[in-house]
Parts: structure tokens; sequence; C-alpha cells
């Protein structure tokens, strides 16, 4: 019966590690396109 | 700085897991209850940060109010899902169900697929003008949460009762009062800086579209079409 | 110079009135659409289809028809409302008619109260048309009031489809729009779906007073018609 509790604590963070590796890509991305502006306008 | 935010989230922890007494009825197992409720008020709080940046947007359509809009809704997606399954895995052994269509869980799930309908209209509208038709949305989506309340006050209510749940006073033990806040804050205070991040991105993703959009609007050396035409001669555009 | 620029009393530019454009609206519509029959036919098969199916599928005794056929009623009439809303734009999209409403003085108000009256119209028609079916297939007897039937029905039916209008508007400029407007209709009018099934349920079964779920769908209708009309000049100029 406990181990639904240690169940939901781990769901629940790997909910929002999840969404911040999400975040992380997506700062990835955007950080590339930036760079490739930049070049472009040189 | 951003130390604070693990470290507060581990004491919170540890509030809730250790130092809180078990419950009566329920034992060990309502601790969830330390994750469910904080959740639950931090993606209310960012839905309601996603209406009051919509109407911003429409107000004065500033780019900050859409990105705000955005993160929040998102933002407080994450949270909702987090209550909509922390709430289950504390019923199954509970109640020894996982589902049950009480007032709590269904305007729950209700707020979720609303927030979720308006992060697909954001991924899958065309066009430049998709914050305007998001924010729209946003505000019809906000304004049904007090209608889902509504209509949902009459169905049979498993959820624990004030008592021990809402957090409403009577009942609940100082020290489980003192968890609860406690992870309420660390909660909080992990969502905002999370929102921060997500905003950050949005305004560095508007950043470029914005390049791109004047890039296409260049023309080319030499085209400007503004220059007068001389009376006689027969030069074309 | 200022001879040419000074308009003629004659010329200036009139705004039409807000019920003349609506009236001319709704009664183009309803021409149209009563010499294609179009989006009735498709709402007729869809309803029909699923009175049908679920009428096999389930095969209740006469207490428990009472209690389920309120839910497969609204199922039925929500998917032809879904139908008839898909296409409320299309017209005005494949003859560039938008364009046209965006220029025109005319108040933006008054073409959305058009398409909407008309969705009522022809849902309700429909709604008209299916009901007594559903009455045969499930051999419903309602106990209860069954004149208030009347009221939940226009209620019910306006807040589908006052929603389902605007939400069309704004999932022109989508990919895959068809499967976009029910997507965001849907949670939206969760609580006017649960009222109306709730009111019509309580009709039928005769257990309990429809009274407060007409008050709920008649505070819905007003909510959203006011958030509706206050919107829409907005999304149109969108678009």
């Amino acid at each position: 019966m406990i181990k639904f509790l240690y169940l939901a604590y781990a769901v629940t963070w790997l909910i929002h590690l999840a969404y911040l590796a999400v975040l992380g890509q997506g700062f990835k991305r955007v950080k590339e396109e930036l760079r490739e502006l930049e070049e472009k306008n040189r | 700085m951003l130390l604070a935010v693990p470290a507060l989230l581990g004491y919170a922890y540890y509030l809730g897991m250790y130092a809180a007494p078990a419950e009566a009825s329920m034992g060990d197992v309502q601790r969830i209850f330390y994750y469910h409720v904080p959740s639950a008020w931090t993606a209310f709080l960012c839905f309601f940060a996603n209406f009051a940046a919509s109407v911003a947007y429409l107000a004065n359509r500033g780019k900050r109010a859409d990105a705000l809009a955005v993160a929040a809704a998102e933002v407080g997606v994450v949270f909702c899902s987090v209550v909509l399954v922390t709430g289950p895995l504390w019923a199954r052994p509970v109640w020894g169900i996982w589902w049950t269509w009480d007032a709590r869980l269904t305007s729950t799930l209700i707020l979720w697929l609303i927030y979720v309908s308006y992060l697909l209209l954001r991924k899958v509208s065309t066009g430049g003008q998709t914050p305007v038709l998001a924010a729209a949305l946003a505000v019809f989506g906000f304004l049904d949460v007090p209608i889902v309340y509504l209509s949902i006050r009459f169905f049979r209510t498993q959820h624990p009762q004030p008592v021990i749940a809402g957090g409403e006073g009577s009942g609940l033990d100082p020290m489980m009062a003192k968890a609860l806040l406690v992870n309420w804050l660390a909660f909080l205070v992990f969502a905002g800086l999370v929102l921060a991040l997500r905003y950050r991105l949005e305004r560095l993703r508007q950043r470029v579209e914005e390049s791109r959009a004047l890039r296409a609007e260049e023309l080319p050396v030499g085209s400007c079409g503004l220059e007068a035409q001389p009376a006689v001669s027969g030069r074309s555009a | 110079m200022s001879a040419v620029l000074q308009a003629s009393p004659e010329h200036t530019m009139r705004v039409p009135r807000m019920s003349a454009v609506l009236w001319a609206t709704l009664e183009k519509d309803l021409r149209l659409e009563w010499r294609s029959k179009d989006a009735i036919n498709s709402m007729l098969f869809f309803a029909l289809l699923v009175a049908v199916v679920f009428s096999f599928s389930f095969d209740p005794t006469a207490e428990e028809s009472r209690r389920i056929a309120g839910g497969l009623i609204w199922v039925a009439f929500l998917f032809a409302a879904v139908v008839a809303l898909n296409q409320a734009w299309a017209r005005e999209l494949r003859h560039r008619v938008l364009d046209a409403y965006r220029v025109s003085p005319a108040p933006a108000n008054a073409l959305f109260l058009a398409k909407a009256l008309a969705g009522f119209l022809f849902v309700s028609v429909l709604e008209a048309l299916v009901a007594p079916l559903f009455m045969v297939f499930y051999n419903l007897r309602p106990l209860g009031p069954v004149w208030e039937l009347a009221l939940v029905a226009p209620l019910g039916t306006w807040a589908l489809v006052v929603n389902g209008t605007f939400f069309a508007a704004i999932s022109l400029r989508t990919r895959s729009r068809e499967v976009m407007l029910p997507l965001i209709l849907f949670p939206v009018s969760i609580p006017a779906l649960y009222a109306m099934v709730s009111a019509t349920t309580a009709i039928f079964s005769g257990s309990a007073a429809p009274g407060y779920w007409i008050k709920l769908l008649g505070v819905y209708d007003v909510v959203f018609t006011t958030v509706c009309l206050l919107l829409f000049e907005t999304v149109l100029n969108a678009e």
C-alpha cells in the first residue's frame, strides 16, 4: 500500500523532469536558430 | 538563489514524509496529499495567470503578455497532470478504485482538457494571428471554470472532506498544516522558476520569428517601387 | 483640389443597421441551405446513425432506458451539431465573403448572430425530427414534466451552437480544421452538456426536478453569448 505513495512521488518528479527536458531541447534549438540568423546577417 | 529551490523542495519533502504525523484512518499513503493538493492550487494559479495574460494581450497586443500566456498554460497543464496522476494513485489504495466521477477530480479533468485544447490550438493554428485566437479561447476556458463548479457541486463526493484534504481549518493537525503549506510554497517557487524558463524560451522564439519576418520583407537591392517615375521616360515599373 | 476631396452628401456611407444585416444574412443562409440541404442531410444521417447503433448495442429495460436516453440523445445531437458547425463558415470561405465582411461597415456581430441563429435553426429542426425516433427506439414514456423539454432543448442547443459558431471561426486557420472544432468546443461545453443531459434524464425518469439544470443552462447561455459578441469582431479581423 505504501508503494503507491512512493510511486506517486516518483511519477510527480518524472513529469516535472520530463517537462524540464522538453524545455532544455527547446532552448537548444532556439539558440541554434539564433546563431544561424546571426551568421546570415553578417 | 537557484539552489534555494531544491533545498526548499527537499525540506518540504522531509516534512511531508517524516515530520508530519501519519493520518488516522488512511495511514502513510495519505502523504500523497502533500504533493497532490499544492499541485492543484499551483495549477489553478497558472491558469489564472494565463487568463490575465490573455486579457492583457487582447487589450494591448503586447508580445510579453502572449509569452506569459502560453508559458502559464503549459506549466499549468504540467501541474494539472500531476494532480490527475497522484489522485488515482491515492484513491486506489484508499478506496479501492482508480477513478470516480467526484466533484474535484472531474473538474480538474475538465480544466486539464480545456487547457490542453488551448495548447493544441496554438500548435495547430497557422498564420500570424494565432496569439489573438488563442487568447480568445483562453477567455472562454477560464470563464467556464465557475460554471463547471456550479454544475458539479451535486456530484457524489468521494473526495476527503475539507477536514483532511482542504486544509480549510477545522481538524487539520498543526504539523500537517505546516507540511502542507511548506510544500505549497516549495511548489509555488518551483513553478515560478519553470514559468520564468518557459517565458524566456518563448521570448527567444519570438525574436527568431521577428528576425525571420524582417528578412522575408527585405526587398532585393534596386527594386524599390517607390521611386518617382519621370514624367516623360517610358521606363516600366 | 478641394472640390474633388469634398464628399457629396448623397455619397456618404451609411452604416447599415444591425438588424438589417442580421436578417439579410440569416435569410440568405436559410435560403441557400433550403436549396442544397447539405447540412441537414448529413446531420440527419449522423443523428440517425447514432440512434440506431446505440439502440441495438444496449437493450435496456424501460427503467434503464429512461436513465440513459438523455445522454444518448444529446450525444446524437452533439455530433449532428458539429457537422452543421463545421460547414458554417465553409461557404463564406469558398467565396471569399469574409474579406468583404471585414471591409464593409456592417457590424460584425450581425454576421455572427446570423450564423449562430441559422445553425440553431438547423439543429433544432433536426432535434424535432430525431427525438420522436428516439422515443420509438427506446420505448420511452417520460415520467416527468415533458413540456420542460421545450425549455431544455433550445437552451441546450443554443449553448452548443453559439460557442460552436465562434470556435468554428477560430478554427478556420488551422490545419485539420474539422478536427480542431470539436477538440476546442467539447471541453468548454462540458458543463452545459452535463446540464442538458441531467435535465433531460430528470424529465424522462421523473426522479428529480430539472429546474436547477435549466437555470444553469440559462446562465451558461447568457455568459457565453456575451463573450462571443464581445470577442467576435476581434476574431473576424484576426483571420
